[in-house]
């Protein structure tokens, strides 16, 4: 093990390039091209030695990225916010066709305003793509991620594309301390794929053909049922990755501090990492709160959130908004709970941090503040001034 | 032949996988063999492989897939093909 101290993209193309993919096919786009040049770097290196297509655009990223997995080899790319819109059609493509790509995602804005920062409307708006989908709060992190997510996705059970998530800037252009196993050790962890059907000139088939409606039916359930296997594989992968190399981000969700918590803060990516400070300084209070930090969006820890439900309040924090209704994240708790809950609990809401504006533990503090003291709304814009130029 | 067991859409190549799609056809391509001389371009361009290649190098039309595209008769430099309707069926 080595500790190499560099940006989320970078760590990411380390991770990447450990995992011994066959292929990667890559368009630059800000926040995400230095993962993709550190790719470039280490094929030059010799580090890497899959093919690297480059392609016109997004679109053809992912339709590469789909020709090269079904011809049985492990497949990665990396994207960003109008690059990840522009895949969209071939999203779902990879999904239904069960595909195990696992690709990054540096969630930053969607324009126009043209505006580079961090904002995670550009992965959420893939949220029905039958795409796993990961939130990462830290370096460590997006590098155990990565790997995890290739066993996870080339489970023969889960047979899904995975994509794992990081903030732009706050993370992608960020250094921090990372342990790095040695590449025997990725090995052990993660052997050479086994692909459960192949192109192959041998034995030639199709693939995508056209299928009635029985059948088509069949498709969209099994997806459904290999969502629900991932959260059980989730957590075994998590808790033999603790085994072999004694770190751990939690498992669907990271909980901290939540044991005896009244108010449960649930957020994703960097404001989940923010808010951990949250929460000591509140505690310092002796104000009993904690946070779930979302790791997984799809599969939705719905059982883990009735849980949390149960037992305290809770305070979503979304940096999205599904334009026309709310918070993506706040509307999907809301909604696990409806049915299941015995209890008077109530579910606050915050949009906060779109366009990349910052959120500090003092806002997240804040935030709980307001809730605690019965001040805030069911579902508002954290300080939003309509004024403000 | 390996067969999958898979939870995607995928097929294995045989004659008449889509069924006979000759009843797609509108138009129908007609040989002339008189005219014909045996260049196989038709062959070449068929987008369905429903022209047949016979061992003389001559060729006949598999009106059982056939779809009536017409490219044959686009392509035939002797004016060798024409596209008649198909009479009701």
């Amino acid at each position: 093990m080595t500790i190499m101290i560099d940006t989320g993209n970078y760590i990411a193309a380390k991770a990447a390039v450990m995992a011994k993919p066959d292929v990667v096919a890559a368009y630059p786009i800000t926040p995400q091209t230095t993962l993709v040049e550190g790719i470039a770097n280490y094929q030059e290196s010799g580090e890497f030695k899959g093919e690297y297509i480059c392609v016109e655009s997004e679109h053809s990223v992912m339709s590469a990225c789909i020709g090269a997995s079904a011809t049985g080899v492990r497949t990665f790319t990396g994207t960003s916010s109008h690059g990840l819109l522009l895949m969209h059609e071939m999203l779902h493509w990879a999904a239904l066709a069960r595909l195990p790509i696992v690709m990054c995602n540096i969630n930053r804005v969607i324009g126009p305003g043209w505006n580079i920062w961090a904002d995670e409307n550009d992965s959420i708006s893939q949220r029905d793509t039958g795409w796993i989908q990961f939130y990462c709060s830290s370096n460590q992190e997006i590098f155990d991620t990565i790997i995890q997510s290739f066993k996870l996705a080339e489970n023969k059970k889960i047979l899904l594309p995975v994509m794992i998530n990081y903030n732009a800037f706050i993370l992608s252009h960020t250094s921090m301390p990372v342990e790095i196993p040695t590449q025997q050790e990725v090995d052990n962890f993660l052997p050479k794929r086994k692909p459960h059907w192949e192109l192959d000139i041998d034995n030639p088939i199709t693939f995508g053909n056209i299928i009635g409606p029985t059948h088509y039916e069949k498709v969209r359930r099994a997806m459904q049922d290999a969502h629900e296997c991932a959260k059980e594989l989730i957590p075994k992968i998590a808790k033999e990755w603790k085994e072999r190399f004694g770190r751990y981000h939690g498992d669907l969700i990271e909980s901290y501090r939540c044991n005896d918590a009244e108010y449960i803060v649930l957020a994703m990516g960097a404001i989940g990492a923010e808010s951990k400070v949250a929460i000591d300084e509140l505690r310092e209070e002796n104000i009993n709160v904690g946070l779930a930090r979302i790791r997984t969006f799809r599969p939705f820890p719905k059982e883990e959130i009735i849980k949390l439900g149960k037992q305290a309040d809770l305070i979503v924090i979304d940096r999205n908004i599904s334009a026309g209704s709310g918070g993506v994240l706040f509307n999907e708790v809301k909604s696990s709970l409806y049915n299941e809950m015995d209890t008077d609990t109530k579910v606050s809401g915050f949009i906060a941090g779109l366009g990349g504006k910052d959120v500090t533990y003092k806002d997240i503090e804040l935030m709980c503040q307001k809730v605690i003291e019965g001040k805030a709304k069911t579902h508002e814009w954290y300080g939003f001034n309509r004024e403000e130029v | 032949m390996k067969r999958y067991n898979v939870v995607t859409s995928i097929s294995y190549p045989k004659i008449g996988a889509m069924g006979k799609t000759g009843r797609w056809r509108v138009f129908k391509p007609v040989l002339d063999k008189t005219k014909c001389v045996n260049c196989l371009r038709c062959w070449i361009f068929c987008p369905e492989g429903s022209i047949k290649r016979n061992k003389d190098d001559t060729v006949s039309i598999d009106y059982e897939y056939c779809k009536g595209c017409g490219i044959c008769a686009n392509e035939c430099k002797v004016k060798a093909i024409t596209m008649e309707r198909e009479e009701s069926k």
